[in-house]
């Protein structure tokens, strides 16, 4: 069973502890001199891969980012925290804004392919644009089983039981390998790569390509319009009785 | 003073000095040619020696890479798992922080890789340390384990030493201590401990009692400085002090009980006793007789990274207390509208940004193949840092005023933790006369037969002494090459150049004159060497700061015209104190006090009272 082969995709974004401000012209957040680090559920993700390759269930757990050279420090997280060899598919940061799920999912789609992977991770979504698509979009592609907001994972011989939170409670849900998994929260806490770990990596090799290598398209039907603050909190009014609300409701046009 | 023949034998000691730390083998070069000339001692004599100073030292793209990688992961490691609050008033930083600190490897950065440690060059460990200095105890417990306990196994053990005991100190498995400083004397050359050597040689003796030792109470493996009887060359039996590698496992090791501090209460600070305690003859660390050395190479090697330490901590400071000042309003006005606020921003900002210059400096002069003897260095960055830090965080504190005075805040904790390193790795007074004397000496040597010549009366030589003064006091224009064509600073700080350079000039006739006056007696005049070691430290810090600004400028770093605007109110604030000290170590400087300061405690410490009558008192 250890033949098993895991890509993981791992996204960088801005760090969740810094505060968010939107560029003057609209187009966007300001990126310049901001912290960025890994996606916390992409985090999750590769822990999860490499407990699996701990446990001897994964021989080999590939790290792939989609994105400007930056990613690379994304990519070398991976590796510190055990990842084997990493896949850094290079977009010139012009053009990193219009590459969506879409774009991202086509190109995991080629590499799980051509890798030959059993298994591909992803965290569930992104903190900067909370898409959730591209695990759902990337076996849609691959014709494979998915099991999204995984919040635990078993290796059953040829199958894969996910244990997955959904509004409702918990589903299980066994696939068939190959499949795609999306991580939540739950699953696991990611470990800190340790500084030994980090100087080790510098040896692991990434492999650097560009989308048309892989024969993927990277152009998108999408475009942003603008980007805004969400409008300032203003005062509720309080009312005394319930016909007050209704009537209140009904000036403002609620109802 | 006995005190002043210890500095004599350290700046002895310090004289034969080789490179002070090993570097990492695959990316250091060997060392070609011969070490380059100090620059402090230089200034000594009135010269910049360009060389070791600018460019201001770089790294490569690969080594900053990584180095942020580490810086990030330590970073989350200290905002997510160290609650500083909670080590303050435990009084211990708890076994599972200690336990992940080992195993992110933060016990091993200065071990070499051959050895499973990280290897960090100064540089790079001078840059973790602006986070580790996040939290106090922590900073000063690794500090002690590695910079202090291990270090001098690093520089001085054998292959077989190293062999068996670094491994288990990079992984944080044993922790180390330095054991030097002892109850009876303050000075390291006469200690009481000693070791005796057994009948059939196999094996030393250890008796002896060490006090204010840093994981006195968590080590497993001990630096330790004892006399031990050595014959000399001349067949004549001494006393000198010999280093020795102890583990606690030898027996007789016992700890007094943890010191009650005013702040770093998490730190493990205690006595150490050893009492017939067995170290086997290979134990014994560097030459039989040669632990003097030891100790002095360790100390001065360990002592700089407090710079960087201390400019981590003010970054924060100055980002926690500027989102208060703009958000308290007093007087109808917001906090940061008021000048004398504005001010103390301005003072965090500006002792930060020398602290980083000195300090990158300085371990990019360290980490040069042909590193020549930072020892003065070193010592300026640690008297400055620990000074500013003092000063900085009970300005922020007073910015909060009654808030800062609260244990909600970090502030209190912040100014009790940082009020130790003034007397923390050396005495800030004995430092001061250290950087002072071994600058003079060295000017000493250099200008001796000079000197003889003048003094045995020849004619030329005074004439050209006279001249030179003369134009001196007509007010020549100083040039030491700075900016010339290429110049090594860039133009717009082609004013604070000149004052560096006017400083330069004078502060080596003034040393000139000193040494005329005094000659070997300068070592008891503390007061004038006091003044001496401040303008030499402003005369460092000066240079740091237009060598960094210098590069921010050329590469076009993000922000640079503020790094100019600091830079030049920096140099000209150093520049005026400058001239004020060096006029008043002029022999008939009216401004100088020393002499009325000297007799007023003659006559308090004679007494020991204040002496004064009470002013309500009556003579009838």
């Amino acid at each position: 069973m250890a033949e098993l082969r895991a890509l993981v995709a791992v996204k960088r974004v801005i760090d969740f502890a810094v505060k968010i401000r939107v560029k003057p012209d609209k187009t966007g957040v300001v990126t310049d001199g901001v912290k960025h680090s890994m996606n916390p559920f992409c985090e999750i993700a590769v822990e999860e891969a490499v407990r699996l390759k701990e446990k001897k269930l994964v021989k080999e757990v590939i790290a792939v980012s989609c994105g400007p050279v930056q990613c690379q420090e994304t990519i070398r997280t991976a590796l510190a925290m055990g990842a084997d060899r990493g896949i850094h598919v290079e977009v010139p940061a012009a053009e990193a804004d219009r590459v969506g799920p879409l774009q991202v999912a086509r190109v995991l789609a080629k590499l799980a392919e051509r890798e030959k992977v059993d298994l591909v991770l992803l965290g569930k979504q992104a903190i900067d644009d909370d898409c959730n698509q591209t695990g759902q979009m990337t076996a849609g592609l691959l014709d494979w089983p998915q099991g999204t907001f995984a919040s635990q994972v078993t290796l059953e011989g040829a199958k894969l039981k996910v244990e997955r939170e959904i509004d409702g409670g918990l589903e299980t849900l066994r696939l068939k390998l190959p499949a795609v998994v999306t991580t939540d929260l739950r699953l696991n806490e990611p470990r800190y790569a340790t500084l030994p770990n980090i100087m080790k990596a510098k040896k692991k090799k990434i492999e650097v390509i560009k989308a048309s290598d892989l024969g993927v398209d990277l152009s998108s039907k999408l475009t942003v319009v603008s980007v805004e603050d969400p409008p300032q909190r203003t005062a509720g009014v309080k009312v005394e009785t319930t016909e007050d609300l209704v009537a209140k409701l009904k000036e403002v046009g609620r109802i | 003073m006995s005190g002043c023949r210890l500095l004599m034998r350290r700046v002895a000691a310090v004289r034969t000095c080789q490179a002070l730390v090993a570097p990492r083998a695959s990316w250091r070069l060997l060392r070609t040619g011969p070490p380059r000339r100090s620059f402090a001692k230089e200034l000594f004599l009135g010269k910049i020696e360009k060389k070791g100073v600018f460019p201001f030292p770089e790294v490569s793209q690969d080594e900053l890479n990584e180095i942020n990688q580490f810086v990030g992961l330590v970073e989350r490691f200290f905002a997510e798992e160290v609650d500083s609050g909670k080590i303050d008033r435990e009084g211990k930083i708890p076994d599972d922080t200690l336990e992940k600190l080992k195993s992110l490897g933060l016990f091993g950065m200065q071990v070499p890789e051959a050895y499973g440690g990280l290897g960090l060059s100064n540089t790079m460990s001078t840059r973790l340390g602006e986070i580790v200095s996040l939290d106090g105890s922590i900073a000063v417990t690794l500090a002690a384990h590695q910079a202090l306990g291990l270090k001098g196994i690093v520089l001085f053990g054998t292959e077989a030493q190293k062999a068996k005991y670094l491994p288990r100190l990079a992984s944080g498995e044993h922790v180390a201590a330095f054991c030097l400083t002892e109850p009876a004397r303050n000075d390291a050359a006469s200690i009481r401990s000693r070791a005796t050597l057994s009948e059939d040689k196999t094996h030393y003796v250890l008796n002896g009692s060490k006090v204010w030792i840093t994981n006195g109470g968590l080590a497993e493996i001990f630096t330790m400085f004892a006399k031990t009887e050595v014959v000399d060359s001349d067949g004549s039996v001494k006393d000198r002090i010999t280093a020795f590698i102890v583990e606690r496992d030898f027996g007789g090791v016992t700890n007094g009980k943890l010191g009650d501090k005013l702040g770093l209460r998490g730190s493990n600070i205690c006595e150490v006793h050893f009492e017939n305690t067995r170290v086997p003859v290979v134990n014994v660390l560097g030459e039989v007789g040669g632990g003097f050395k030891v100790a002095m190479d360790v100390l001065n090697s360990g002592r700089f990274s407090l710079g960087s330490v201390v400019a981590g901590m003010l970054r924060k400071l100055i980002e926690l207390t500027a989102e208060y000042a703009c958000e308290r309003k007093q007087f109808n006005r917001k906090l940061s509208e008021f000048g004398l606020i504005q001010e103390k921003f301005s003072l965090m900002a500006q002792k930060a940004y020398a602290m980083e210059s000195m300090s990158y400096l300085t371990a990019g002069m360290l980490d040069h193949p042909e590193c020549p003897d930072c020892s003065i260095e070193t010592a300026m960055v640690k008297v400055f840092s620990s000074e500013g830090a003092w000063q900085c965080v009970s300005e922020a504190l007073q910015i909060l005023g009654g808030l800062g005075y609260m244990r909600d805040h970090p502030h209190e904790r912040m100014l009790r933790d940082a009020r130790a390193l003034l007397f923390l790795e050396g005495t800030n007074e004995i430092l001061r006369m250290f950087i002072a004397l071994t600058g003079l000496q060295h000017a000493g040597c250099v200008l001796t037969p000079r000197i003889k010549n003048l003094k045995e009366g020849r004619l030329a030589i005074a004439l050209e002494t006279i001249t030179q003064r003369m134009w001196d006091t007509l007010g020549r224009t100083v040039d030491l090459g700075l900016m010339d064509d290429p110049g090594v600073v860039h133009p717009s700080l082609g004013d604070s150049v000149a004052k560096l350079e006017e400083n330069v000039y004078n502060f080596g006739r003034t040393v000139e004159t000193l040494l005329l006056r005094f000659g070997k007696t300068i070592v008891e005049e503390q007061l004038l060497m006091k003044r001496v070691a401040n303008v030499l430290i402003n005369l460092y810090s000066m240079t740091a700061v237009l060598s960094r600004a210098s590069r921010s400028i050329r590469i076009g770093l993000q922000d640079h015209d503020h790094e100019v605007l600091l830079a030049s109110t920096f140099c000209a604030e150093a520049y005026f104190q400058n001239l004020f000290s060096l006029a008043q170590l002029d022999k008939y400087d009216p401004g100088n006090l020393d002499e009325q300061v000297k007799k007023v405690s003659r006559r308090i410490l004679e007494k020991r009272t204040y002496v004064c009558a009470h002013p309500l008192d009556r003579t009838s």
